[in-house]
């Protein structure tokens, strides 16, 4: 990724009229610059990262021994059936949120697209949910969807869906989809921005040219629009996925893992262990779980990142 | 068939007014999908404190406006003020921080030739990579042992370390795109290391500078499973934990009114800064997604 910077190595000592090479030659004062931000990264980046991976070889409580026992956090976590439920959800959630915020981000993204008369004000509008951040918007959402204080309940009374107030976040299903609409409504504006760069990319003679050879909507979005934003769309695609994996605040907040913990998600279910039981070792050996399926989730977005530079 | 083909263009080019019109009524009416959320709940903190307990139907004040909910958060915890200064606290230095460390970090690996410049930046980079939700464990013990759990510190601390990836990274193209002519202008003219860094280059990378900050401010604003789990003590709590606190009936009975004033206090500021600095922050966004 630095590559820029390296490929102008000086060769021997460099002539005095190319005044640009000098720059160029080896300076330590780099590090001083550098130093702050290393200092940081190790500290609370790499030191911690190394940590977990020891740490979840041991039984570590918060206060008592700490004991090495191998790989025992691993194995019994092999057998936790609540983790694995927990890692369940998580990809359910994933799935389901990803389908959302695709489908809703590239249908605003295609809405708001081509400039016209207010296009400013309605891509604001929008894109302001995804500012205000995922506590506020929950705790927003919980009041939205208290049966007796809320706004759902009423309103889909009045409209007839429900006989009685109904308690939304009593039944798994709807109070699933009460975060996920909630999380749709929250981050689609992110997905709507990502998206419209794709699309506003591609060149409009494209469709000037598929339409006089008489393709029909359908076929150009099919035909044009879909191939050439790939990229834009992959990116929000491992965007989503990354993100709804960590999922935690909204099921933590409007739900409190309910009902009957079935929406505990990964996340969840390592803070409870952790910082619940505190049971350091054991949520150290899940979180390194977790850490696994990220990376290669990452990995695949650094395979999809490098094809892009090779095809520059 | 070009005819036909420009004909069509052309109705598509002007727009007569019908089509115009239900574009603008659909373009308003998701606009207020979106917002109705946030305008419904500003609305309702201005219902008294029985009003506010029932649906919010219509959601403005009925029974005359109020500040009574904002009024009750002063008795939760040490007050709404305190707890909002915490928060201020935190995002203001997050951003302060993350300003000044990424700012030098990407002179220095945009600027200077060093042994082993590539694995260090690939090193802060790949923080981005590992999600900090994994390494919470160790983090509470790292805190614990430098005695900045429970502290505001070691909350900024970590939250800064959490916005150097990208933000090294937004910083470092910043001064790779101004021309090195520049910089060797301000040189022979005498301006070296932290002085042309600060007087002469400064001034240039503004713009990414604006982003960083803004994006580490709001960030850090809203942070919660971090800040759930760093502070222990109820006085040292951010917004986002105190008003969690308080949703979940910590404080006695759910105060709905009470919660939702928290949560527009938390929002309104989110919101101001990014109509005021959007151009940063969308900048930012697009960096940041593209990294």
């Amino acid at each position: 990724m630095s590559g820029s910077q390296t490929d102008d190595v000086p060769k021997g000592p460099t002539s005095p009229a190319r005044r640009v090479r000098r720059r160029r030659r080896v300076d330590y004062a780099g590090y001083l610059y550098i130093a702050p931000a290393i200092l940081l990264v190790v500290v609370f980046f790499v030191v911690p990262l190394v940590m977990t991976a020891w740490m979840s070889l041991h039984n570590w409580p918060l206060i008592g021994r700490i004991r090495w026992i191998g790989f025992g956090n691993y194995i019994a976590l092999w057998n936790d059936q609540r983790f694995w439920h927990a890692l369940g959800f998580t990809v359910y959630y994933t799935v389901w949120a990803t389908i959302g915020l695709l489908a809703v981000g590239l249908a605003l993204a295609l809405f708001v697209e081509k400039p016209r008369p207010g296009i400013g004000f309605y891509r604001t509008a929008y894109f302001l949910p995804v500012v205000v951040g995922f506590a506020s918007a929950s705790l927003l959402w919980a009041w939205l969807s208290n049966v007796d204080s809320g706004l759902f309940s009423p309103v889909a009374q009045w409209l007839g869906l429900t006989a009685a107030p109904y308690n939304l976040l009593a039944d798994f299903d709807a109070a699933f989809w009460s975060v996920t609409i909630m999380v749709i409504w929250k981050v689609s504006g992110f997905y709507m921005i990502i998206l419209m760069s794709g699309l506003q990319a591609i060149p409009t003679d494209f469709y000037e040219a598929a339409r006089i050879d008489g393709a029909n909507y359908r076929q150009r979005f099919l035909h044009i629009t879909l191939p050439l934003i790939r990229r834009s769309l992959v990116l929000a695609l491992i965007l989503s996925v990354t993100g709804s994996m960590l999922a935690f605040d909204q099921f933590y907040i409007i739900l409190a893992g309910g009902p009957q913990n079935q929406t505990l998600t990964a996340v969840y279910w390592i803070f409870n262990q952790s910082f619940v039981s505190f049971r350091l070792g054991y949520g150290s050996a899940l979180s390194m779980v977790l850490l696994a399926i990220l990376l290669v989730l990452s990995l695949v977005q650094l395979q999809f990142l490098q094809s892009r530079e090779d095809r520059r | 068939m070009t005819e036909t083909a420009s004909a069509v263009r052309s109705i598509r080019r002007r727009h007569p007014w019908r089509i115009q019109l239900a574009m603008h009524a659909a373009s308003i009416l998701v606009a207020a999908i979106f917002l109705a959320p946030l305008v419904w709940t500003v609305l309702v903190t201005f219902k008294s404190k029985a009003e506010a307990g029932l649906p919010p139907l219509p959601p403005w004040p009925v029974g005359g406006w109020s500040i009574e909910n904002y009024r009750t958060l002063e008795n939760f915890g040490a007050g709404l003020i305190h707890h909002t200064l915490n928060s201020l606290i935190v995002a203001s230095a997050t951003a302060a921080l993350t300003i000044v460390v990424s700012t030098l970090a990407g002179y220095g690996f945009s600027r200077f030739r060093f042994p082993m410049k590539g694995a260090f930046f690939v090193v802060i980079l790949a923080a981005m990579m590992v999600p900090f939700q994994s390494i919470l464990t160790p983090l509470f013990l790292i805190l614990s042992r430098l005695h900045l759990y429970n502290t505001l510190t070691g909350l900024v601390l970590i939250y800064v370390t959490l916005q150097l990836p990208f933000s090294v990274f937004m910083m470092r193209n910043a001064f790779d795109s101004v021309p090195h002519e520049i910089a060797e202008a301000a040189r022979i003219d005498g301006a070296r290391g932290l002085k042309l860094l600060v007087i002469v280059l400064g001034p240039l990378v503004l713009p990414g500078i604006a982003s960083v900050g803004l994006i580490a401010f709001l960030n850090a604003w809203n942070e919660f499973l971090g800040a759930l789990i760093f502070l222990s003590e109820q006085d040292k709590y951010t917004l986002p934990v105190l008003m969690t606190a308080v949703r979940s009936g910590r404080f006695g009975a759910i105060d709905w009114g009470a919660v939702q004033a928290g949560v527009a206090v938390m929002m309104l500021p989110c919101l101001a800064l990014f109509l005021v600095l959007q151009r940063y922050y969308i900048r930012g966004l697009t960096a940041g997604a593209v990294k």
